[in-house]
């Protein structure tokens, strides 16, 4: 085998044109056990660890741009991040162990694309826009379509996902993320939300939601988003919303848990909402 | 591919396969059976080293990624005696088997670099990705605390 160390995106792009067999690694969390269960066996892999303009935070004014090959503690634990990302700050501390948090980076996150990645909802819920670099230009699309079915991104051959830049949330609007799992830590989600409401005299102004681990990709249920919408952030208006919900996802029975089960905790990880929107809103 | 990196504080220079996994490279070609392997799949944070300071999983790492690196494992945490957190799991019973004990070791040295004063519920979140089948964890959490206690005390008494 052969492992390629570029130290620039250019460079990276330059290894891909010389190699077109060749397959991308970032922190190998998922790579390397897929080449483990023999599901991979890459001749030439380009690795993205010393890519030095492919990692790292970066405020450009309402916005945070994330570096494809920054690691997940590295999110976790960005200032500006903590501050104005909660929802992702969440998700990360959410996310597997500290010794992988240490390996795993955002972008390898994005391009598994598994129905239980956990930064996925966020970034939906966000509005994030991804970057995708080519050796003929760059082109930018939402994260949410990016992902575009289980273990399946619009990623080209040759192409590289360069970062994602996030818009950072209005004053006064809540960000709240929730994964169930099996336990505490190194648990891939039964379900997991995110959530974004904006709520304006006592009022939910807006509300974004996305679910993980409900569907082939992130579910979305315009239907509970309009009905949130103009209400008081009750439990009650909480409750009447999880009935869309209970429609809208698509689970599946698993080892970790059955359909059922997945319904009614999706539903019931909104009434979460009730308490931390119900006081913003009086306040 | 010629490898260099340093190891527990020696230079090694090695002709290897980049594509073998970092827990080989240590435990069978540079015969240092500190780090584990017990799952091979992250999960169980048995094979964890340092790499230029910071927790890595050997089981997830390649051959190549070693290139240029400070390697640290349990067997060199501490420098020429044990690491303090070392002797606090042995002297606190957080060591059964000892299966677990290189990966917490060098997983729980990082984080007290970082946190010299942690919580105990601190101290659980970042061991973790540390599996251990024998201790039920308390008197790990207490020798992390206790060393933690011991390297302030070091850390004070050299000023
Ligand atoms: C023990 C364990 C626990 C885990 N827990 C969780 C969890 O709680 N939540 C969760 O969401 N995931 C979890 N995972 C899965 C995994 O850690 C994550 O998906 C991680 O973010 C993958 O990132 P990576 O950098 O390691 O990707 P890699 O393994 O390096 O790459 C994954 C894939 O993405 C491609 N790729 C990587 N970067 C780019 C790029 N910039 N452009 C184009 N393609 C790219 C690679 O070619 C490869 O196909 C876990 C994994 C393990 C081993
Ligand atoms: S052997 Fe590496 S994490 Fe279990
Ligand atoms: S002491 Fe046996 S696994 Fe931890």
């Amino acid at each position: 085998m052969n492992v390629l160390f570029p130290a620039t995106a250019d460079a990276v792009l330059e290894a891909l044109r010389a190699h077109p067999d060749a397959r991308l690694m970032a922190g190998g969390t998922d790579l390397l056990v897929r080449r483990r269960a023999g599901a991979v066996a890459p001749g030439v892999l380009v690795c993205l660890e010393r890519v030095a303009d492919l990692n790292g935070v970066e405020v450009l004014g309402d916005a945070i741009r994330i570096g494809a090959a920054t690691t997940l503690t590295a999110i976790l634990e960005n200032g500006a991040i903590r501050e104005r990302l909660p929802l992702l700050r969440d998700a990360a501390g959410a996310f597997a162990s500290p010794p992988v948090r240490n390996m795993a980076t955002l972008g390898g996150n994005l391009c598994t694309a598994s129905p239980a990645a956990d930064t996925l909802p966020p970034l939906c819920v966000l509005g994030a826009e991804a970057e995708i670099l080519s050796s003929s230009g760059t082109r930018r699309m939402p994260v949410a379509d990016f992902v575009t079915g289980p273990g399946r991104t619009a990623l080209e051959p040759g192409e590289l996902l360069g970062s994602v830049t996030v818009p950072v949330p209005g004053g006064g609007t809540i960000q709240h993320f929730e994964k169930v799992g099996r336990r505490k830590a190194m648990a891939i989600a039964v379900v997991s939300l995110a959530a974004l409401l904006r709520v304006e005299g006592g009022v939910i102004a807006e509300a974004r939601l996305a679910w993980g681990s409900v569907g082939p990709t992130v579910v979305r249920c315009p239907e509970a988003e309009a009905l949130l919408a103009g209400r008081a952030p009750t439990l009650e208006t909480f409750r009447a919303a999880g009935e869309s919900v209970r429609r809208a996802v698509r689970p599946i029975d698993d080892v970790r848990a059955s359909a059922g089960y997945r319904r009614r905790v999706a539903a019931n990880l909104l009434l979460r909402l009730a308490e931390k929107a119900g006081p913003a809103a009086l306040g | 591919m010629i490898l260099s990196f340093t190891l527990d504080g020696e230079p090694r220079t090695l002709d290897l396969d980049p594509g073998l996994r970092a827990v080989d490279v240590l435990r069978e070609h540079c015969g240092v059976t500190a780090p584990k392997e017990g799952c091979g799949t992250g999960e169980c944070g048995a094979c964890a080293v340092l790499v230029d300071g910071e927790v890595r999983l050997s089981c997830l790492m390649l051959a190549a990624q070693l290139d240029g690196r400070t390697v640290t494992t349990a067997r060199g945490l501490g420098g020429a005696g044990p690491h303090p957190v070392q002797e606090a799991l042995a002297d606190r019973g957080g060591v059964q088997c000892g299966f677990c004990t290189p990966g917490v070791a060098v997983t729980a040295a990082a984080f007290l670099e970082r946190h010299p004063d942690p919580t105990r519920a601190e101290i659980r979140d970042a061991l973790s990705g540390n599996l251990c089948r024998c201790t039920g964890y308390h008197k790990i959490v207490d020798a992390v605390e206790d060393a933690a206690e011991r390297m302030r005390k070091e850390r004070g008494g050299r000023k």
